[in-house]
């Protein structure tokens, strides 16, 4: 006898090795146009498992990311809840600059007041004057210019300069043309333009300012703000200190936030002021929308998941049922029952995979970048598409799972139909 | 090598039994070219299917070397099948995705084989059935003769210790058929048992044993000592 191995049962792998043998053969010389088009509709399930809920979230995201890109920065100081302002700033700003990977910072000043427009106006006993609560935020022109580029924001008029002292620039959301609201809650002003007068009144202190210029940049913290002098701000408020509203941080790229706020807290900077990292600091129902999103996509995203389940179970149930001879007779010869369904589980694999593969190309190399050069204008973000590597993983490992076993049931179902039913297709 | 005893195979259709092979007992020994003979609906494919465990009797036995294989799992009987046995089927039954040669490789690799030294057993088997020059090619690119050589490559590739060929010439001209005994006598001739459905008295006469069954019974079970060496 030749060198033939007598073996009772089949290994894993010789089922593993032979399934394999017989998908790759089968997808090899199945028609061209079939295969393309199931490759085609596993790449828009994971699309849309990738895109639906990474668009969602990224409208959070961008909000977040343009948060922490223009206003609070990596790492940010803040008053206590029972404070008015970060006490020993200057000291703070000392310590601040001593921080491993620091890369700038700015500094500013913030008091409530109340905007009025219509002021030198004689109103009618009855009438409402035209007037508005705002935060005022104080700058250093230079140093907030640096830190923020905010003079790109300013959409009408011109940034501030240092002796800019009589006037301010005013966020969108405070004027009616921009944020046309008329709630009660909520009011804006209407017919201010730039040049236009506003008296600001801070306690029971009082100051015309001209309205140099209009911000518009989707960061509520300067959307809703009447930005000022530094110098202003605290005599308006009262300051004869140094003492800040907030002090926002940029660290180098590579340096870690969660460190830097740690190096703050031991430098003793907690005495003064709460120190948080930018994802401390977002307030919480921004996170819990975030995650609502995430929620609200996978779950429109499972739809996808549930269609691309039933075309890969109506394929290989399909391909499965026309083999059935085929299968009878691969039974007949011999060929373990494991090892036909492997080649079925791995033609679904197959599909999955390449759609996942086409998907990962279009997602990280056309869509996402798209998205950053592009973003989707939304009145409150720049949307972007929020897609990382081990989330996209883990989509692709649900997708593949999923199809596996979209693949296995008609799969099992037809493979356990008698083998000579099969063959003589009775 | 190959016993039946007492085998019987009933089909039931509502409430009528048809008696398919009734209590049939016969001894095959090694290297014997059998032919079942007989009318269509005599039983003689049926019985070939109870032989070739690819269906089960409704009682007795079928035992080779001795062990009954009724009993046994069907497991059990898929590696005896993929073993000990090769199938020779009238339409072919090769796989249509598969080149000729990779269908004859197919139960070498399923028996454990690595790729190269199924290749090469399936390329030995393929020559021995004088196709070595169509070996890459796909069955849609062969004529029946040919796909029914390929059967045949892929039912010996393995060194089976019996052959089962079902009508192998009812769906080839006369020409082609002649072709392919002459490789069942080649095999036989170099020890291989062979048992063999027809319905073509001229080809079991080549053959050292011809069964005539009728309605499920063996009716003539004559030596063709001409043909025994």
């Amino acid at each position: 006898m030749d060198e033939k191995i007598i073996k009772i049962e089949n290994s894993f792998s010789q089922n593993f090795s032979v399934g394999w043998f017989l998908a790759w053969r089968d997808i090899k010389h199945a028609n061209k146009w079939t295969t393309s088009l199931i490759v085609f509709v596993m790449t828009l399930t994971f699309l849309n498992l990738i895109v639906v809920s990474g668009i969602l979230i990224g409208l959070i995201q961008g909000s977040e990311d343009a948060a922490k890109r223009y206003a609070i920065g990596d790492v940010v100081i803040s008053p206590f809840l029972n404070r008015s302002a970060i006490e020993q700033t200057p000291r703070v700003e000392e310590i601040i600059k001593t921080i491993s990977g620091y890369e700038k910072h700015t500094v500013r000043y913030s008091g409530s007041a109340t905007v009025s427009s219509n002021y030198r106006e004689t109103i009618k006993p009855g009438d409402k004057p035209d007037n508005i609560g705002a935060i005022l935020m104080g700058i250093d022109p230079a140093q907030e210019e640096e830190f923020s580029g905010i003079s790109k924001f300013v959409v009408r008029g011109q940034y501030l300069q240092n002796t800019d002292q009589d006037s301010v620039l005013i966020g969108k959301n405070l004027l009616y043309e921009f944020t046309p609201i008329e709630a009660p809650g909520f009011q804006t002003l209407k017919n201010v333009t730039i040049g236009q007068r506003v008296e600001i009144t801070v306690g029971g202190y009082a100051k015309e300012y001209f309205i140099k210029g209009i911000i518009m940049s989707k960061v509520d913290d300067f959307d809703t703000s009447i930005v000022a002098l530094a110098s202003e701000v605290r005599k308006l408020t009262g300051r004869t200190d140094l003492n800040a509203g907030t002090i926002a941080i940029k660290l180098m790229p590579e340096a870690d936030p969660i460190l830097a706020r740690d190096f703050l807290l031991k430098s003793g900077v907690g005495a003064y002021a709460r120190v948080q990292t930018a994802e401390e600091a977002f307030p919480k129902f921004l996170k819990d929308i975030k995650a609502t999103f995430g929620i609200l996509g996978t779950a429109i995203s499972s739809i996808g998941l549930v269609v691309a389940s039933i075309t890969i179970f109506i394929v290989i149930f399909v391909n499965a049922i026309t083999s059935r001879r085929y299968i009878g007779i691969l039974k007949g010869i011999g060929i373990n029952q494991k090892a036909i369904l492997y080649s079925y589980m791995y033609q679904a694999c197959i599909y999955a995979s390449f759609g996942i593969i086409f998907g990962m190309i279009l997602i990280f190399f056309f869509i996402k970048p798209y998205f950053y050069a592009h973003p989707i204008n939304f009145p409150f973000s720049d949307g972007i598409l929020v897609a990382t590597m081990p989330s996209s993983l883990l989509r692709a490992g649900v997708l593949l799972i999923t199809t596996i076993i979209a693949g296995y049931i008609p799969a099992r179902i037809v493979i356990k139909q008698n083998t000579l039913s099969a063959i003589l297709g009775r | 090598m190959l016993e039946i005893k007492n085998l019987t195979k009933i089909f039931k259709s509502g409430d009528e039994k048809i008696i398919a092979v009734n209590n049939l007992s016969f001894f095959v020994p090694a290297g014997q070219f059998l032919t079942v003979t007989g009318r269509s609906g005599s039983g003689k494919s049926t019985l070939l299917y109870q032989l070739g465990l690819l269906d089960m009797p409704t009682s007795g036995q079928v035992l080779i070397d001795g062990i009954d294989l009724v009993a046994i799992p069907e497991k059990e009987r898929t590696t005896i099948r993929l073993n000990d046995l090769g199938y020779i089927f009238q339409d072919y039954a090769i796989l249509p995705s598969l080149s000729a040669l990779e269908n004859t490789m197919l139960p070498l690799l399923m028996q454990g084989y690595d790729f190269e030294k199924a290749k090469l057993k399936a390329q030995k088997a393929i020559s021995k059935v004088g196709l070595s020059d169509r070996e890459n090619n796909l069955p849609s690119q062969l004529s029946g003769g040919q796909q029914q050589r390929v059967s045949i490559a892929r039912a010996i590739a393995h060194n089976p210790k019996i052959i089962f060929a079902d009508e192998p010439t009812a769906n080839l001209d006369s020409e082609t058929s002649e072709q392919v005994m002459r490789v069942f006598l080649e095999l036989n001739r170099e020890g291989q048992t062979i048992i063999m459905v027809t319905h073509e008295e001229g080809y079991a006469h080549l053959s050292h044993r011809t069964i005539t069954m009728v309605d499920g019974s063996i009716t003539s079970d004559i030596l063709n000592k001409k043909n025994i060496t």
